[in-house]
């Protein structure tokens, strides 16, 4: 050990306060400490984070990590949550199981409760396909409109949402096609561009002038209108839509419209049955009821 | 850095010490008018704060009967006769704004009048002091007591001390909770253990911080972890009412003996005799004779002390007293000292004061107990109908902050022939949907608004939707887009 460690600090002659020793540029630092509790404090730190290494997981190992002394994670904290959120949303679910559409139209408890549910299914499911809020695509029909192909009661929803439509594997499925007339000959090149005139004079859509609407009805007599309907209003039975109305699930183009009739229309929709249980379905049917077109 | 610290003998890094060796502070007991005006505000304050939870307030049958409630769990916050709802948090922001603008207005009148009288942290050191006196006697007593080596008494002296102390803290923690709850059942349910964990949690953090800050940190809060103490020495100016010692009159400090002798010989003598009583009752141990400081709270705990030896020396009090800079100036240079109380940065803060409490009296009293609130659909932003009518969908929600259930019946107005559905509409009346809100509660209802293609021009439409209350007839009207192809 050197003398000159001993010996008297170096006090600045301003303060009265002894200097740290520490000199830059000629500045010298003035020795102000942490008062006592503050030290004391970061100890207490230094020890909190040795516990929490040891009662958390904390240290990583080559293929695992140490598990704490409670064998906490937050992935089985996540889960305990989401069981009793679960527990506390079949509670709920069990009114919506025995009540009736219109129970739960009456019930603004019920209704609030079906609509959170089926608005959160709705995303899950039916949004990929029908656009957030059903607002659908070129050949995915729009849910919240006033127009149906099915049926918009809940009754007809919900059997929608069940089986689904055109869908080989349930045996309840919705069918109804919309036959290829072009591509199997059953009718020529004319007639069809004669048709869709007419069709098209139904809907209030323009029409050629040169067009022979009178033969385009007698076609759309015999071939069409066992489904649309004589005036062409449209069969919910057989999920022929109304040729009348501002809707057109494929557009109303000719192009569109001579492209349905020539290799003929048959979206599919999955049947849901298996896949969501029954009150989930119900709350579905709730809430695309709600979204603007429930009848 | 005026707080004292001895310089510490090192000289290089293995020397120097970790932390700085703060010298106890053993306030002695002190009495006069100051320590008077403290111990009746001490007693006022702390009534307030331990019974106010218990004073009820009738509102009805449907909300609580506590006069002030926080209340999370149905997210109200009730003081006597006003009643706040999350989305008017801006009262709280009100209410801040005026907090430190009335300190400012405090510390331009008179200094630390917060720090010295009303901050809870000088209120619980004070009453934590008084009980330290109890157990351990006075600052002699006290400071003999911690050089002794431990005996029996003194073991029960400090455990007597340890233990009011944190029944006291204990206490505080208590009550704090009765603010977020009904008090008379929460004290029940904490008596017999059935209530919340969230309760005893907040006990046990307000005990410990009471016990802790109160009991042993004490000063060391103010020089430490407060940031008033800097902010005020940025605000305050020669104007301010401070507590100072009168240097005019104390300088040059002479014993007794040798100011009689220095009169007599007319030559200069200070009033101060350097007893060092004003130190002693410092509680956050500063010499008030150094000036205005950051460690002066402004208690004016000194001035009492130094009345007291004045009066015993035979000289006229107030040698240490609330003064202005300006006024110990003045009298140094022969002139009349003054104080002006009304200066530009008084009548500032006043004004801002009227201003901002002027603004919320306002807002409070044309409070509004009918809200509105409008959302369009983002997706679809419109559909077609089959007749070609273009429709909107809205969500409304309807705020009723009165105690009774409410029929509000909503109307449209908008381009010609608008329409509108109201999913969840109980009624009507006049062919106008009715919506009944249940007592401060909020609803919220579909709105489907649809509107014929040729009474709408491309891009955005303007509605109007108005909700009327049918009996109290207060109306709310909200402009919103309506989207057209």
């Amino acid at each position: 050990m050197a003398d000159d460690k001993h010996t008297q600090p170096e006090v600045d002659r301003l303060t009265g306060i002894a200097t740290t020793g520490h000199e830059w540029d000629g500045i010298k630092e003035l020795n102000t400490p942490l008062p006592r509790w503050w030290l004391w404090t970061f100890y207490v730190t230094i020890v909190w984070a040795i516990g929490y290494m040891v009662v958390y997981p904390a240290i990583p190992l080559i293929s695992s990590h140490t598990v704490g002394l409670f064998g906490y994670t937050n992935r089985a904290a996540v889960q305990v949550e989401l069981d009793k959120l679960q527990a506390q949303r079949n509670a709920q679910a069990a009114g919506l199981a025995d009540a009736t559409f219109e129970q739960i139209k009456a019930n603004p408890d019920l209704n609030r409760i079906a609509l959170a549910r089926g608005k959160a299914a709705f995303g899950d499911n039916c949004m990929g396909c029908h656009g957030a809020g059903g607002m659908g695509f070129v050949g995915y029909p729009n849910l919240a409109d006033d127009d149906w192909i099915w049926g918009g009661k809940p009754e007809q929803i919900q059997q929608t949402i069940l089986h689904g439509i055109r869908w080989d594997q349930n045996t309840e499925t919705r069918v109804g096609n919309m036959p290829a007339f072009g591509r199997t000959g059953m009718l020529k090149r004319d007639e069809i561009a004669e048709s869709v005139e007419y069709v098209r004079s139904l809907a209030g859509l323009d029409v050629e002038k040169t067009a022979n609407l009178a033969k385009g009805k007698e076609v759309f007599a015999a071939n069409c209108a066992s489904c649309h309907g004589d005036e062409g209003k449209g069969n919910q039975e057989l999920g022929a839509p109304s040729l009348t109305d501002a809707i057109w699930l494929y557009g109303n183009s000719r192009a569109a419209m001579t492209e349905g009739l020539v290799n003929g229309r048959a979206g599919a929709m999955p049947a849901w049955s298996g896949r969501l249980d029954a009150v989930t379905i119900k709350a579905l049917t709730v809430y695309v009821g709600s979204l603007g077109g429930g009848q | 850095m005026t707080h004292p610290s001895a310089p510490v003998p090192y000289t290089d890094d293995d020397d120097i010490p970790l932390f700085a060796p703060t010298p106890k502070v053993y306030p002695q007991k002190v009495s006069g008018l100051y320590r008077r005006i403290k111990w009746g505000l001490l007693i006022v304050g702390m009534a307030i704060y331990y019974f106010l939870p218990f004073v009820r307030w009738d509102r009805g049958p449907n909300l609580p009967d506590q006069a002030v409630l926080v209340d999370f769990e149905r997210r109200r916050f009730y003081f006597f006769f006003i009643e706040l709802w999350p989305q008017e948090v801006y009262y709280f922001t009100g209410l801040l704004i005026l907090a430190a603008i009335i300190l400012f207005l405090m510390n331009a009148l008179a200094g630390r009048i917060w720090c010295g009288y009303l901050c809870p942290q000088t209120v619980w050191t004070d009453l934590f002091l008084r009980v330290e006196r109890f157990f351990e006697g006075d600052r002699r007593d006290r400071i003999k007591l911690d050089d002794a080596p431990w005996t029996a008494e003194k073991v029960a002296r400090k455990a007597g001390k340890h233990f009011v102390w944190l029944m006291i803290a204990w206490w505080t923690g208590g009550a704090w909770v009765l603010y977020f709850a009904d008090a008379p059942t929460l004290v029940r349910d904490l008596a017999t253990l059935q209530a919340p964990f969230t309760a005893y949690l907040w006990i046990g953090i307000l005990t410990t911080t009471t016990y802790v800050l109160a009991g042993h940190l004490r000063e060391q809060v103010c020089l430490h972890m407060c940031p008033w103490p800097r902010i005020q020495a940025a605000l305050t100016d020669e104007h301010a009412l401070n507590v100072s010692y009168r240097y005019d009159r104390g300088e040059p400090r002479m014993s007794v003996k040798d100011a009689k002798r220095a009169r007599e010989a007319e030559q200069p003598a200070g009033d101060c005799i350097d007893c060092h009583q004003c130190v002693a009752v410092c509680p956050t141990g500063v010499d008030i004779r150094l000036g205005s400081q950051l460690g002066c709270i402004q208690c004016g705990l000194c001035i009492d002390a130094c009345d007291t030896v004045m009066t015993k020396v035979g000289r006229p009090t107030r040698l240490i007293a609330y003064d202005t800079d300006e006024a110990i100036q003045a009298r140094q240079t022969g002139q009349t000292p003054t104080y002006r109380p009304i200066r530009a940065r008084t009548i500032l803060y006043a004004a801002i004061i009227a201003l901002v409490g002027g603004a919320m009296i306002y807002q409070l009293a044309t409070r509004a107990f009918l809200g509105m609130s409008l959302i369009h659909d983002r997706t679809p932003l419109f559909v077609t109908l089959r007749d070609g009518s273009i429709r909107n969908a809205y969500t409304v929600r309807l705020i009723n902050k009165r105690t009774e259930s409410r029929q509000v019946a909503l109307t449209i107005d908008g381009p010609t022939s608008v329409t509108m559905e109201v999913q969840g509409a109980t009624a009507t009346s006049d062919w106008r949907p009715i919506v009944t809100v249940d007592p401060d509660t909020t609803r919220e209802v579909r709105v489907l608004v649809t509107i014929p293609r040729a009474a709408l021009q491309s891009g955005t439409n303007m509605i109007r939707i108005k909700a009327s209350d049918l009996f109290a007839g207060e109306t709310v009207t909200i402009a919103e887009n309506f989207f057209a192809p």
